[in-house]
């Protein structure tokens, strides 16, 4: 009953909060000045019957509050307008592109997850050595990497100076596969440097989470218990503590993507991973409004169901929020 | 701030406990000030970016004016184009033939300019809504931290490149678009700590005396959260530096004040990465790291002296 109740208290926040980023589009894009049709409409190179036009055609002799249920009807229809320079429904552009997008921040999530974790246990077991300074040394230096510089340097290092992988797209050019795995092998070498940035840049919180979470762990009398019980102290550590340390994991990975979501925007401008982060890159160099405007819609969703998902994983994981 | 995880990684943005000594009623903020003086110049990490902090200003200010730049000294010849550093060219020469050295250090200030108005106003709005909340509670304390909820879960980035491309290339946009995004974890950290400040008995007292909100908070509170929000402060700044970086690398800079990121978003463009002109690309994302790094140590020292619950847990 309590979870039932748990869960609707959840998905209405997640309901009213999606309608607030809609709203909250809608009135800064398309209300406040500034909005891009006007000042096309207002250029003085236009004949009125253009101007005319232009302002029927984007529905804006309609009244802010009109426009805005136009606004909802259309969303709802999933119609985001026409991209300026592609000519094609901004919708249709972004299926093409979320995808590609998709897979980059699962690889760069689950990567950061995983291997923040194991370093953040390992660190946290030698805890009061030098291993302590180290770690939040090396954490506040990679706070301080902006992303898209750090992928930078790892083209040139590994790209343009190695030769050791590939630093543009997501597919050799004209390449004609063998097989199925070929093709898969080649998409993966050229998903290495992309996902290595975003590892760099993001795992150090990570770390620093698991590692105050499993010393918080350690500290427990259950861990006195198992000691005493005489079990081999690498099962106390990895069986006993990493699994009640997980609890604070999950919350920062819900941060975590709304980080990997304007990281993938600079790293997939740096390697030219076809992706939403190029579009909107290549949009922002255009001045392609409303794909600029979708894309923003796009991520702030993507961002609120993950962390939607995480408060409901975080239900299942901890027995205490379950009874609360 | 780019990312607003770090703070709660580095150091806990949102302190479940307010601070644990009581200050003493009506604490003037000067001992606020001497306790973040002592605790950074105690930490060797808050030595670190303060040492760092005066070398950025100083090759913000001084640099210029020993070395000053001329955007329009292009070469005509294709031979002065991206030359690696020389006796006459100290880094080098960018994809127009212009001296790098100096073009490095007439960007400098645009980082330090951008990150403090921008985090001002970040400061501004989140102590104002968090005292708010936490002073008024009710209604008012649930309408604001549902507001500042919204923020916190909407992704920064792509709402400030999303505002930066509407509203135009200039540096008072990207300033106020960067501080406008900003304010949620300060607003969160003023809220929980005005919270427990305002059933202290000095602030019961003060109130049974007659004195006014106004005066309560102006007087009694702010002065003792001053402290938590500096923390918080110069930890906002490094994020507001690098968030100015991206815009410009991404091309949403400032065209006509050139900062280290619109450098990387020219060096980018031209193919400096390809041909290997490594000075063209490295000097500028040093800068930004150690201006970056500046803000994070010292936040990063006052952070620990100063938030109970990080106190003794290393």
């Amino acid at each position: 009953m309590s979870r039932l109740r748990y869960l609707a208290r959840k998905t209405v926040w997640l309901a009213v909060t999606l309608y607030f980023v809609i709203t909250f589009n809608f009135v800064l894009f398309h209300v406040l000045p500034g909005n891009p049709v006007r000042l096309l409409a207002r250029s003085g190179h236009l004949t009125p019957q253009a101007v005319a036009d232009i302002t029927r055609v984007y529905g804006l002799n309609h009244p802010p509050p009109v426009q805005y249920v136009i606004y909802l009807k259309d969303l709802l229809h999933g119609q985001l307008g026409i991209s300026y320079t592609y000519r094609e429904p901004v919708s249709q552009l972004l299926g093409q592109y979320l995808g590609n997008t998709i897979v980059l921040l699962t690889a760069a999530t689950v990567l950061t997850i995983v291997l923040g974790v194991l370093i953040g246990v390992v660190v946290a077991n030698r805890r009061g050595t030098g291993w302590d300074s180290a770690t939040v040394t090396t954490s506040v230096i990679g706070w301080s990497l902006p992303t898209f510089w750090t992928g930078l340097i790892l083209t040139f290092l590994l790209g343009v100076w190695l030769h050791a992988f590939p630093i543009f797209g997501m597919q050799t050019p004209n390449a004609v596969y063998t097989s199925g795995l070929q093709r898969l092998e080649d998409i993966g070498a050229h998903l290495f440097l992309p996902t290595l940035t975003l590892v760099i840049v993001n795992i150090a919180q990570f770390v620093l989470v698991a590692r105050a979470s499993v010393i918080e762990v350690l500290a427990e009398d259950f861990m006195v218990t198992a000691t005493a019980k005489g079990l081999l102290p690498r099962r106390i550590l990895w069986r006993h503590a990493v699994r009640n340390a997980l609890l604070p994991v999950v919350t920062a990975s819900a941060l975590l993507i709304s980080l990997v979501v304007g990281g993938a925007i600079e790293v997939e401008t740096v390697f030219s991973w076809p992706g939403m982060g190029l579009l909107v890159y290549n949009s922002v160099l255009n001045r392609d409004y409303p794909v600029i405007e979708a894309a923003f819609l796009v991520f702030a969703v993507v961002v609120l169901l993950v962390n939607f998902a995480s408060d409901l994983l975080y239900q299942v994981l901890d027995p205490r929020v379950r009874e609360a | 701030m780019v990312r607003p995880g770090v703070t709660a990684g580095l150091g806990g943005a949102v302190p479940a406990e307010p601070l644990g000594e009581a200050p003493v009623p009506g604490a003037r903020p000067e001992t606020g000030v001497r306790r973040v003086w002592g605790a950074l110049t105690a930490d060797p990490m808050g030595r670190v970016g303060l040492v760092l902090f005066a070398l950025v200003v100083l090759i913000a200010v001084a640099g210029p004016l020993l070395f000053p730049f001329n955007a329009a000294a292009v070469s005509n010849s294709a031979a002065g184009v991206l030359q690696p550093p020389s006796a006459r060219h100290w880094l080098g020469t960018d994809e127009l033939g212009r001296d790098l050295f100096r073009e490095f250090l007439s960007a400098a200030h645009v980082s330090l300019v951008v990150g403090l108005a921008a985090t001002a106003i970040s400061m501004v709005l989140g102590s104002a809504i968090g005292t708010a909340a936490g002073y008024y509670g009710c209604w008012a304390d649930t309408v604001l931290m549902r507001i500042t909820d919204f923020f916190l879960v909407l992704p920064q980035l792509p709402l400030v490149i999303a505002l930066a491309a509407f509203f135009g290339q200039s540096l008072v946009i990207i300033i106020v678009v960067i501080g406008l995004t900003g304010w949620p974890t300060t607003a969160r950290i003023v809220r929980a700590q005005t919270l427990s400040l305002r059933e202290r008995q000095f602030v019961t007292r003060v109130r049974s005396l007659g004195a006014s909100d106004l005066r309560i908070l102006r007087v009694h509170i702010l002065p003792n959260v001053m402290p938590l929000i500096f923390a918080n402060t110069v930890l906002v700044i490094g994020g507001a530096i690098l968030a100015e970086a991206t815009l410009a690398f991404l091309g949403l800079g400032d065209p006509v004040q050139v900062s280290w990121g619109t450098m990387l978003h020219f060096a980018f463009g031209s193919g400096a990465i390809g041909r290997g002109a490594w000075w063209f690309f490295v000097p500028p994302g040093v800068g930004i790291v150690v201006v970056v790094l500046a803000f994070t140590l010292t936040g990063h020292a006052i952070d620990q002296a100063l938030n109970p619950r990080l106190r003794g847990s290393r």
